[in-house]
């Protein structure tokens, strides 16, 4: 910390000294709150805690949390301390806070709140900037999706010397990143496509086959790509194959991996050496954590709009193991629910369905129109108390989460 | 009703207008209809295919300005919903949707399109975007109970001849003149996504009775849940003072 101006050290100490006052009263983990008073005393915080460092980005509609913590497994492998916002608080005062907390560290893996990206690029003149997908999320405050790829391109044009790891399956995010001067294209798949029917370019209809994508009436089309997601398997830059066997489940986060290799090797980290680091990882801010709970395995999945729902039932125990739906709508979730109408719940007839959470007769009535049977509960423990097996699984959107894992937290 | 006795339920470019979870407005149709016996099938039309002439109710639902300008131009070299509309079918169209139905709106850069000019009213943007729940109490012509829904849109709609609102707005933005939406014969539009039919349940069986005709009611259990919700959104939105 020698190298900063003394009113950014101050800034930074006073919000250092903030966040554990924060975390002792209790209200949160302290990650944000000791940013934004640093940010007050120092509006060039980001930008005087970003020099001299190499800096990862990672943005995307999901997958953030999950990729960033990847990442900051695999460059573990070069011994060197690594900063990262690892809780999720991806705002500026979130990521000066976690610049802050580790003054010495020469590295650090960022998650950046899809919004904020053009504005952190500037900051923190990053090596390299992640783009894993952009989908329909939260509607009622983000922007629209289309202008926010306007927006990343335009920061990743004027962002010299950058590299930018992308995902060549989704057309907005290849849009996006073709902006760039360095491109390193994944293949790193897309099952969500109902927000990338349109070419980007032109607005005409975007054609798919088992290729790929291509726009009907101008060049737009998927760039081929350095690295592939393959069923369980990495295809590496170099063609070699390895067997991905992560401990965290499903398609959405053997893709995060690719891409977590992707960068890796940009930091001289081979997939050799960073595979058995991204295995390694079992959870994630709680996520796809087990917890006992009244004799039961309770297994928490988080779920925030139509593509990580989608998802999210791609990583469910087979039927008949039980699942608990919660859902809010608080100002972090969106206060709109209309986005339970894109999800396709058919696939979970044949099992114990429950429904929680403040906009429960939502999701009843979503569920009722798919003819799939459901239970109201009042909580967590309600639908633990009614399940017959050893296991549940439950998926919640992202206040639901939080109370769900307080609930259990507060028990055992 | 086209053809058999099935009833014919067209959804206009999923691909392009579905950002607010319009497919449970279909759903819904759906749903209400069979529940009296009624077959319905779900037509679904992508924009490289052409809109079928003969289906009974057509669905437009919302979507970014990108897509809603390739919409236009797609449905008016199409012609086929312009067609649908004059034999009398039903249509029923959501915020993007909506403002297509008209003789132009704004696009992306806030330049004017052209709409399909089935309804004589034209939309433009506003100065700031409407977001949120919206209650409002339907034309007293069509003698239906309050709508309830969620808006997001910078529109502002104006009508002209012929067009009438289709309800007047309690809490909310509508129109932007204090209406909201609009309705001309068989054809409704409105600001309301939510999916709007889901909680509005007698405007989905306003539509379906206009080509089905009467409709018996449906049982207490049947509408159990979204009766529930209903009276929920209903209590949670307190209508803004006059």
């Amino acid at each position: 910390m020698g190298k900063l101006p003394m009113r950014a050290r101050l800034a930074t100490t006073l919000g250092g000294a903030a966040g554990t006052m924060s975390r002792l009263a209790g209200r949160g983990d302290g990650s944000v709150i000791g940013g934004v008073i640093g940010l007050r005393l120092e509006p060039d915080l980001l930008a005087l805690l970003s020099a001299g460092r190499q800096i990862v980005l990672v943005t995307g509609t999901n997958g953030k949390t999950t990729t960033t913590r990847l990442i900051t497994a695999a460059l573990g492998a070069l011994g060197q301390d690594v900063a990262s916002n690892a809780f999720g608080a991806n705002m500026e005062a979130g990521l000066a806070a976690a610049l802050g907390k580790a003054p010495d560290a020469p590295l650090a893996v960022l998650e950046v709140d899809e919004r904020w990206l053009p504005a952190v690029i500037k900051a923190t003149k990053p090596r390299v900037v992640t783009l894993l997908n952009l989908s329909r999320d939260q509607m009622d405050r983000a922007a629209e999706i289309w202008l926010v790829a306007r927006r990343w391109r335009e920061a990743l044009a004027a962002a010299k010397g950058c590299w930018v790891v992308a995902n060549a399956d989704d057309p907005l995010i290849a849009w996006a990143a073709s902006s760039a001067e360095h491109v390193i294209w994944v293949a790193a798949g897309q099952r969500w496509h109902e927000d990338s029917w349109c070419c980007a370019e032109c607005g005409s209809h975007l054609l798919r086959d088992e290729l790929g994508w291509r726009c009907g009436e101008c060049a737009f089309q998927r760039p081929s790509t350095r690295w592939v997601l393959d069923g369980d398997r990495v295809i590496d830059s170099s063609g070699r194959i390895s067997d991905l066997s992560l401990s965290l489940p499903g398609r959405a986060n053997r893709s995060n991996a690719v891409v977590a290799l992707a960068v890796s090797e940009v930091f001289g980290v081979e997939t050799a050496v960073a595979l058995p680091r991204l295995r390694n990882v079992a959870s994630v801010a709680g996520r796809y954590t087990r917890l006992a709970r009244r004799g039961r395995q309770v297994r928490l999945l988080l779920a925030k709009n139509p593509a990580g729902w989608l998802e999210a039932f791609d990583v469910l125990e087979p039927p008949p193991v039980p699942v608990l739906l919660a859902v809010n709508a608080q100002v972090p979730d969106g206060k709109d629910t209309s986005w339970l109408w894109d999800v396709d719940y058919r696939v979970l007839r044949g099992r114990r369905v429950f429904v929680s959470g403040e906009r429960r007769l939502d999701l009843a009535v979503r569920l009722e129109a798919d003819m799939v049977a459901f239970d109201l509960v009042d909580g967590v423990d309600d639908a633990v108390d009614q399940v017959d097996g050893t296991s549940m699984d439950v998926i919640a959107n992202y206040t639901a989460f939080q109370q769900i894992r307080v609930a259990l937290g507060r028990a055992e | 009703m086209g053809g058999a006795s099935t009833l014919r339920l067209v959804w206009v470019y999923p691909d392009l207008l579905s950002t607010y979870g319009d497919r449970g407005n279909l759903l819904v149709l759906q749903r209400r209809a069979r529940l009296r016996g009624i077959e319905a099938e779900q037509v679904l039309v992508h924009a490289d295919q052409a809109v079928p002439r003969q289906g009974d109710i057509y669905l437009l639902g919302g979507g970014e300005d990108l897509p809603q300008v390739l919409a236009a131009r797609r449905l008016r070299s199409d012609g086929g919903l312009r067609a649908a509309a004059e034999r009398g079918a039903v249509i029923f169209a959501v915020c993007a949707g909506y403002q297509l139905l008209g003789t132009e709106f704004g696009g992306e850069e806030g330049q004017q399109v052209a709409g399909l000019e089935i309804l004589d009213m034209r939309s433009g943007r506003g100065e700031s975007r409407g977001v949120g729940e919206i209650l409002a109490d339907v034309n007293p012509a069509l003698g239906l109970p309050r709508l309830t829904g969620f808006e997001n849109h910078q529109g502002v709609t104006q009508r002209g001849h012929g067009v009438a609102p289709l309800a007047r707005v309690l809490t909310g933005v509508g129109n932007g003149d204090g209406t909201e939406g609009a309705w001309a014969g068989r054809v409704l539009g409105t600001y309301l996504h939510g999916p709007v039919l889901v909680r509005n349940p007698g405007l989905a069986d306003l539509l379906l009775s206009w080509v089905a005709g009467r409709l018996t009611p449906l049982a207490a259990r049947e509408e159990h849940w979204t009766q529930s919700l209903r009276d929920q959104r209903l209590a949670a939105v307190t209508p803004a003072a006059p």
